[in-house]
Order: structure tokens, then sequence, then C-alpha cells
């Protein structure tokens, strides 16, 4: 499984994972797990537009996965942020439909896309993998600190001078980035999952930010080298795997905070009952 | 009375293309349709209105987990997809989580996993039957292939759907709009939720399983979210929603049948005609919403609080 | 002090206050939201070290009032003169909504650190100076015991305490608070505006802090600014509070009841119907 031809699985994988751990910590944080969804699955469209007219898939995962970020933060100027996604996905989805159904040799790669093929990377593709991750993990970087403070406290990010409006749009920006980087390689329905399910985990585990953001690429890492043992060994899909793992990631994350809740508030059921005001 | 609608049809040709009217399929896909549209408004509108389109969309896509486990266990992808929507809805209110980051991504999580799980039915499936037209299928449904006993199982389906929300319907109401008020009146608010997402549940297996995974958020989220933007009344804004979503779906049908004739001999997907349709009308509702002036103060972003308006949560 | 990413910032008609001292000027400022008015011709001036309550009931425009101050509202007429410039570092703010989510790997200092330099671009690396700036603020306002607590797991009034050490650190010349009593039990509240009283003296800054009960805020106000339907009055407790003026601003006859050293504001003659019952 180490055999040369993996060589590149291994490099484009680990590269993913990094930049899924990096930028999930604050999709978690943020609560734009919708999003995270949303755009990794509309851009497929975009690769299914490139192969109609010859261009790069890469190129059409961009350009659509990046108009998708546009449609959302602009829809979700006069809605709320759920209903303008789903408004964009299914648009993004829908003209995808379109495509397809402009060509026939398309069929075969579909599969490949939505859930990846990761076994297959040539070494082509690690070099644009690794300068879009680049690119995402500087970008989170560089906004860490507005980005953190207008994650969990918005009002205090606008109060302190941070646009937050724009905050929103430079982070969508980096959500189509991992997409067009991470699509390819993983699919853009498992990509998700490497998304939410490591940072998930990683806030259960520690109050720091740093650390969390740390660990989250650690259990990202883990996600997809199993994932690709696994893969290898069973010969299944690699998507079974990561989807599995990320929700093993959820639940223990789940379990640790539940643990901890019950630590400190040993009753909050009954106290919630008793607050109760009775049917009256 | 012969002559007038004879008369009618005569003016319509050019709109009509021929064959519109007797086409089987067509039959079938707008009865479908509107069936689909009436459910996917009444639970849309909910579903709006909780903030929950992540779990409407989320829904479908599970159904492809379903679908293509269906497959691959030999039995009919309708009974498949409603299984595992019905435990997935189960999954996520066992998780429970009242704030929206969290249920978002309690919801991510179930979605995530039901995925692999079709990343694994599907691979089976593909390497036993060597179908890979069961992907596209499963994901992107197709109106015009359904087959004529669809139409009364959608027609049950949909109808257990309305039923459920017409049983949970104040209290749902009430429970949406404020979580502490619906508990503090002693509303079961969790089991108001779990049956609301059993309604969504179904109405969402039975849009994916006619029309498509894509359709099914289409019509579940933009319609209501049109009729939330026109009035501020339930009743009213459900009523709204199917009108919207009745009108998309036929005249999408009746486009994408047309365009077969337009494009000589190719055809637009009719989900793609929906779609267009829809946000058509979700750009429009904007323009029109914005032109009532007493309506704009309650859509400004931050308005609530600078005009003390009740507090949702 | 003065910070780099606040001088680029364009504001609107806000210049530095004319007096040296006074930390907020609004000049006959009006604020329009969605074709209604919601204030209108405001006039109101503080000092440092002054202690003002900003007192009306819901839907008299104090959040409008306290969101203009920070530059997110933009008046329709008027001026605004803030400490040099609009938002940023200047002006500490504690919103009234304060949604800390427990699943949030967020510490208390680590929030209180962000209102030092979380406008600031890149990850950034917190010196011994800055980590001894958050604990002096945590150990300020009574936070240093919860320093280390993940912040969404904290109290009301702990949460609280934590926003206002997150709003002072970065040294502003005014505080801004909406509500901050509103969620708090009767002993946090009078905790919170006894240190919030230290504060304004001992660090020479202007504080407002809107509420829509004025009982806790009375022994230790300097000033009131009154809100009613979107106009004001302001002056010390004695001259606001009064049946003349009270009644002058609602346009509607009012009494004011001062009994057991706490102040209750009814309308009209008829004590039956309250409007203002505290």
């Amino acid at each position: 499984m180490f055999a040369g031809y993996l060589v590149n699985t291994w490099e484009a994988a680990t590269i993913v994972a990094v930049v899924a751990g990096v930028a999930g910590f604050f999709i978690v944080l943020r609560g734009a797990a919708f999003a995270a969804h949303a755009l990794p699955n509309g851009a497929f469209a975009g690769a299914a537009g490139a192969t109609l007219i010859g261009a790069n898939t890469i190129l059409g995962l961009g350009v659509f996965s990046l108009a998708g970020a546009a449609l959302i933060a602009a829809l979700g100027r006069r809605a709320r942020q759920d209903v303008a996604t789903a408004l964009t996905i299914v648009v993004m989805l829908a003209s995808g439909d379109l495509f397809l159904s402009r060509t026939s040799e398309y069929a075969p790669a579909i599969f490949a896309l939505l859930f990846g093929e990761v076994l297959g990377i040539s070494s082509g593709q690690v070099v644009p993998t690794a300068a879009i991750a680049a690119v995402c993990v500087a970008a989170v970087l560089v906004l860490y600190r507005p980005l953190l403070l207008s994650s969990v406290a918005p009002d205090l990010a606008e109060a302190q001078g941070i646009d937050t409006r724009f905050m929103d749009l430079a982070f969508l920006v980096v959500i189509a980035l991992v997409t067009t980087m991470a699509v390819p390689v993983v699919g853009s329905l498992l990509i998700f999952s490497l998304l939410i399910g490591p940072p998930a985990a990683a806030r259960a585990f520690t109050d720091r930010p740093p650390v969390a953001l740390g660990l989250s690429v650690v259990l990202a890492l883990l996600s997809v080298w199993v994932s690709i043992a696994a893969s290898f060994e069973t010969n299944l899909p690699i998507g079974f795997f990561v989807g599995a793992t990320g929700a093993v990631w959820y639940l223990a994350g789940h379990v640790r905070t539940a643990w901890a809740g019950h630590a400190r508030h040993p009753e909050p059921a009954r106290a919630r009952r008793a607050a109760r005001t009775p049917r009256g | 009375m012969p002559s007038p609608s004879a008369a009618v049809t005569a003016s319509l040709a050019p709109v009509f293309e021929p064959g519109f009217f007797s086409s089987g399929p067509v039959h079938v896909a707008l009865a479908v349709g509107g069936i689909v549209a009436i459910v996917s408004a009444a639970v849309g509108v909910f579903t709006v209105i909780r903030g929950q389109s992540f779990a409407g969309h989320s829904l479908a896509d599970i159904g492809t987990a379903g679908g293509s486990a269906a497959v691959w266990a030999g039995v009919s992808t309708i009974f498949g997809l409603v299984a595992f929507n019905v435990v997935a809805a189960g999954v996520m209110e066992l998780i429970g989580i009242r704030r929206p980051r969290g249920r978002d991504l309690a919801t991510g999580i179930v979605l995530g996993a039901s995925l692999g799980l079709a990343a694994l039915f599907l691979y089976e499936d593909t390497i036993s039957s060597s179908t890979t037209g069961a992907t596209v299928t499963v994901l992107f449904g197709s109106i015009f292939t359904l087959a004529p006993g669809t139409t009364t199982i959608v027609a049950v389906l949909g109808a257990v759907s309305i039923a459920l929300l017409a049983l949970l319907y104040r209290p749902l109401l009430l429970s949406s709009l404020s979580y502490d008020l619906a508990a503090a009146r002693g509303i079961p608010v969790r089991l108001v939720g779990g049956g609301f997402l059993l309604a969504l549940a179904l109405a969402v297996s039975l849009s994916a399983v006619t029309i498509g995974a894509i359709l099914s958020t289409a019509l579940l989220i933009g319609p209501a979210a049109v009729a939330e933007r026109l009035t501020r009344r339930p009743a009213r804004a459900i009523a709204v929603a199917a009108a919207v979503g009745i009108g998309s779906v036929w005249i999408g049908t009746l486009i994408a049948y047309d365009s077969t004739v337009w494009l000589g001999g190719e055809s637009l997907p009719v989900s793609f005609c929906i779609v267009g349709l829809v946000f058509v009308a979700y750009l429009a509702s904007g323009l029109i919403a914005r032109a009532l002036p007493e309506r704009r103060l309650e859509r400004r972003p931050g308005a609530r609080d600078a005009l003390a308006l009740p507090e949702v949560d | 002090m003065g910070s780099d990413a606040d001088a680029s910032r364009p504001s609107p008609p806000i210049g530095a206050p004319s007096a040296t001292n006074t930390v907020l000027e609004l000049d006959d400022v009006s604020v329009s939201l969605g074709g209604r008015t919601v204030l209108e011709d405001v006039s109101f001036s503080l000092e440092a070290g002054e202690f003002c309550g900003l007192i009306g009931s819901n839907g008299a425009g104090k959040t409008t009032l306290l969101r203009l101050v920070l530059g997110l509202v933009t008046p329709a007429r008027g001026t605004v003169r803030t400490p040099l410039g609009g938002r940023g570092p200047k002006i500490g703010y504690v919103p009234q909504k304060i949604s800390l989510e427990p699943d949030m790997p967020l510490r208390a200092r680590d929030l209180v650190a962000l209102g030092l330099d979380g406008h600031r671009l890149g990850p950034g690396r917190r010196g011994p100076a800055q980590r001894a700036a958050v604990d002096e603020m945590l150990e300020a306002v009574g936070a240093a015991r919860f320093a280390e607590a993940r912040v969404g797991n904290l109290s009301g009034g702990e949460q609280q305490r934590v926003m206002i050490a997150h709003a002072l650190i970065s040294r502003p010349r005014l505080l801004l608070l909406d509500e901050p009593l509103a969620n708090l039990d009767i002993r946090a509240g009078q905790e919170v505006v006894r240190l919030l009283a230290h504060i304004a003296a001992e660090q020479h800054i202007g504080i407002l802090l809107s509420a829509h009960d004025m009982n806790p805020l009375l022994p230790v106000m300097d000033r009131i600014l009154y809100l009613a339907a979107g106009r004001a009055v302001s002056g010390s407790t004695d001259e606001v509070v009064s049946t003349e003026t009270l009644s002058r601003l609602y346009g509607q006859r009012v009494e004011v009841i001062r009994t057991h050293g706490r102040v209750i504001v009814v309308a009209g003659t008829d004590a039956a119907d309250p409007t203002h019952d505290f």
C-alpha cells in the first residue's frame, strides 16, 4: 500500500487533510456546515461544465465554487443564511444537471467526482493541490484573529471595527478554494465529512482555540490515513471510511462533552423540568 | 361544451407543443409534481421558519444512500428511501441540539455518514449489476420516467405527511417561534420537533424518489422562502408556497417538454427548468417585498432590536 | 495607542469632541431606520469619568443610540463626536445579547485578549506584556477566578464581566453597555453597577449604560439620558426625573413617584394604569 504509484495519493490526501482540519475548525465555529456541504456538492456542476467545453476540471470547480460563494453571500444579505445556501446549492446542481444532459461521455466520471478517486491521483495533480492548499492556509492565518472574534461574537467584532460581512465573504471564498482543491481528491460529497468531523471532536477536548485547531488537523490526518489504508485493504470506496471516521470523531466529542457536562451539572434535566411552569 | 375548450386549445397551440396533454408520462409528471409541490410547500414553510433548510436538504441526499441501499438489497427504492430518512431523522432528533449551529453540525454528521454509506452501496451496485445509471437516477431523479403506479404511493405518503403536520400545527408553530415559550406552556417541544422531522422525512422521501434530490430541496425551500417574504401569516404562506410550487413544476414541465421541439431533438432537463422558475420567483419576491414599505422594515437585518419587535428565537 | 486599522476607516460626520475632557457629543442627531424616525433631535454630551444611565422602555431607541455612537448606524441629521474616530478600541462595547455557545473552544482570557488585538491581521503572538494586561483586566473586573474556564460555560453574570474586560482592555475613553442588567439577578446587577462606577472613576472613562429600569443605577449615576419615543432629555437625575420634564418628554401627563428610595413613573393621574412601573 506504500507502493510507488500510491505516493501521489498519500501526498495529496495529506495536503487535503491539513487544509480540511484548518478550514473545518472555523466552519464548525461559525456554524457554516451547510455552506461547507453546498459548495463542494454544487461545484461538481463546474466540473461537468468544464468537461462539456473541454476545459480543465479544476478550473471549472474553481469558477463554480467561487460563484457559489458569491451567490450565498449575495442572497444572504436579504434572507436567512440557510435559505440562501439551499437556493444556491439547488441552482448549482440544476446547472450541473443541464451540463450533464449535454454530454454523454461524462456519466462514468460522476462517481469519481462525487466520491473521490483518491487511489488514482496523478503526480500532476499534487502540485496544484499543494498550491491552492497553501493559499487557503495562508488566508486563514492572515485572517485568524478577526475571523476568530467574528465567529465567536459577531457583535463584539463589529464594535471593534471588524467588517463582519467581509469576514463572511472571505471565509466563503476559503471554503470555495478548499472545494476546488479537495473535490478531485476525495470527492464533492466526502470532503464535507472531513471538514466537520475532526473539528467537531477537537473543540470538545480543549478550551484553547489554537490547540483545537491543531487537534482538528491531527484528527483529519488520522481520518484520511486510516481511510486510505482501509480502502486499500478492503477494496471498498474510500468515501465510506471517511464518512464513518467523521461520525466516530463527532461521537467521541459528543461523549466527551456529555461526560464533562454531567460532571459539572449532575441533574440538568430535572432542574429544567422543575423550572417549567405547569400546564395551565 | 366542446367549442370553448377547443378554442382555448387552439389559441394555446403555440404554447403547448403537440402531445403534451395526451402524453402518459406528462400526466404522471404533472400529477406527481403537483402533489409533491403541495406537500413540500406545507412542510417547507415550517422548515424555513425553523431554520432547518439544511436538514431538509440533507434528507434528500441521505435518500441517495437509502435508494442505493434498496437497489443493493433488491427492494423497492421508495421503501429504502423512507426507511433511511426516517432513521436519519430519528438520529438527528436523538442528538437533539437546540442551538442552530450545533443542530446543523449534527445534521451534517448524519449526512456525512449517510453519504459514506451511499458510496459503499453505489459501489456495490456498480460491481454487482454494473449499472452506473443507478447513481444518476437516485441523485437526479427524473420526473418523466415515473411509473404510473407512483402517483398512488406519492399521494398516500404525502397525505400522511400533511396529516402529521395538521395534527402538530399549533404547537409546532408556537415552538418554532419560541422554544422557551412553548416549553413553558407545557408543549412537549422535543416530541413536536421530532414529529416535524418525521413529516419532513416523509415529504423529502417522496419528492426525492420521484423528482430527485435537487428538485426536492428546490421545492421544499424555494416556494416557502418566496412565501415568507410576501406574507407573515403561516396559513397564507403555505397557500402562497403551494401556488408557487405548483406553478413552477407545471410550467417547468411544459418548458422542458416544449424544449424538445425548440432545440430540435435535444431537450432541457426538467429539473433545470423548474429550479430556474423557482429561483426567478424568489428574486421577484424580493422586488415585490421591497415595494411594500412596511415589509421592508421587518426584513432589514438588525432592525429587529432597533425597533423592539418581539424576540424570536 | 492610535490604531492603524481605524485611521483608514471612512467615518460618517464624526470628529473629535470639542472639549478635551468630553468623550461623547451628540448634536441634534436624528436617525431613521427603514423610513421610521427612531431618534429625533437628540443632543447630549458625556465627560470622561462620568457614569450616565441611558433610560427608556423597550423600543425607545436605546440600542439604536448606542449603535449610532459605535458608528454602526448613520445619522440622518446632526453630528456625533466620539474620541478620535468612530469605532475600534477607542470605544468599548458590551452588547445586550451575549450568545457565547458552550461548545466553542474559547477560554475567558482568550476572549479578553481578542479585545486587545482581535481586529489585527495575522495569527499574532502574545508576549508577556499582553498576557499581563489580560490578567490585570480580568482581575479588575473580578473575573480572574474563571479566567481559564470555557467562556460559554460561565453564568450570565460571569460572561458579562468577561465582556466588560474585553471592552476595557483596549483602554477606551468611552464604554457603552446595552442593557447589562437585563439578564442578571438583583445582587449580580448591583455588583456590576458598583464595578462599573468604580471603573469610571478609577480609569477616568465615560460610561453610557442603557437600562429600562433606572432604580439600580440611582446610587451611582452622575447623569441620565432619558429616551421616550425617540426623543431625549438629559441632565442630572433630579432635573430629568421630575413630573414636569418627563411629562413634556412623553407629550402626556406622567407622574414621578418617589417612595422607599425608588422612583416610579406612572401614566397620567390615574395611578391604576402604569406605563412604567418598576
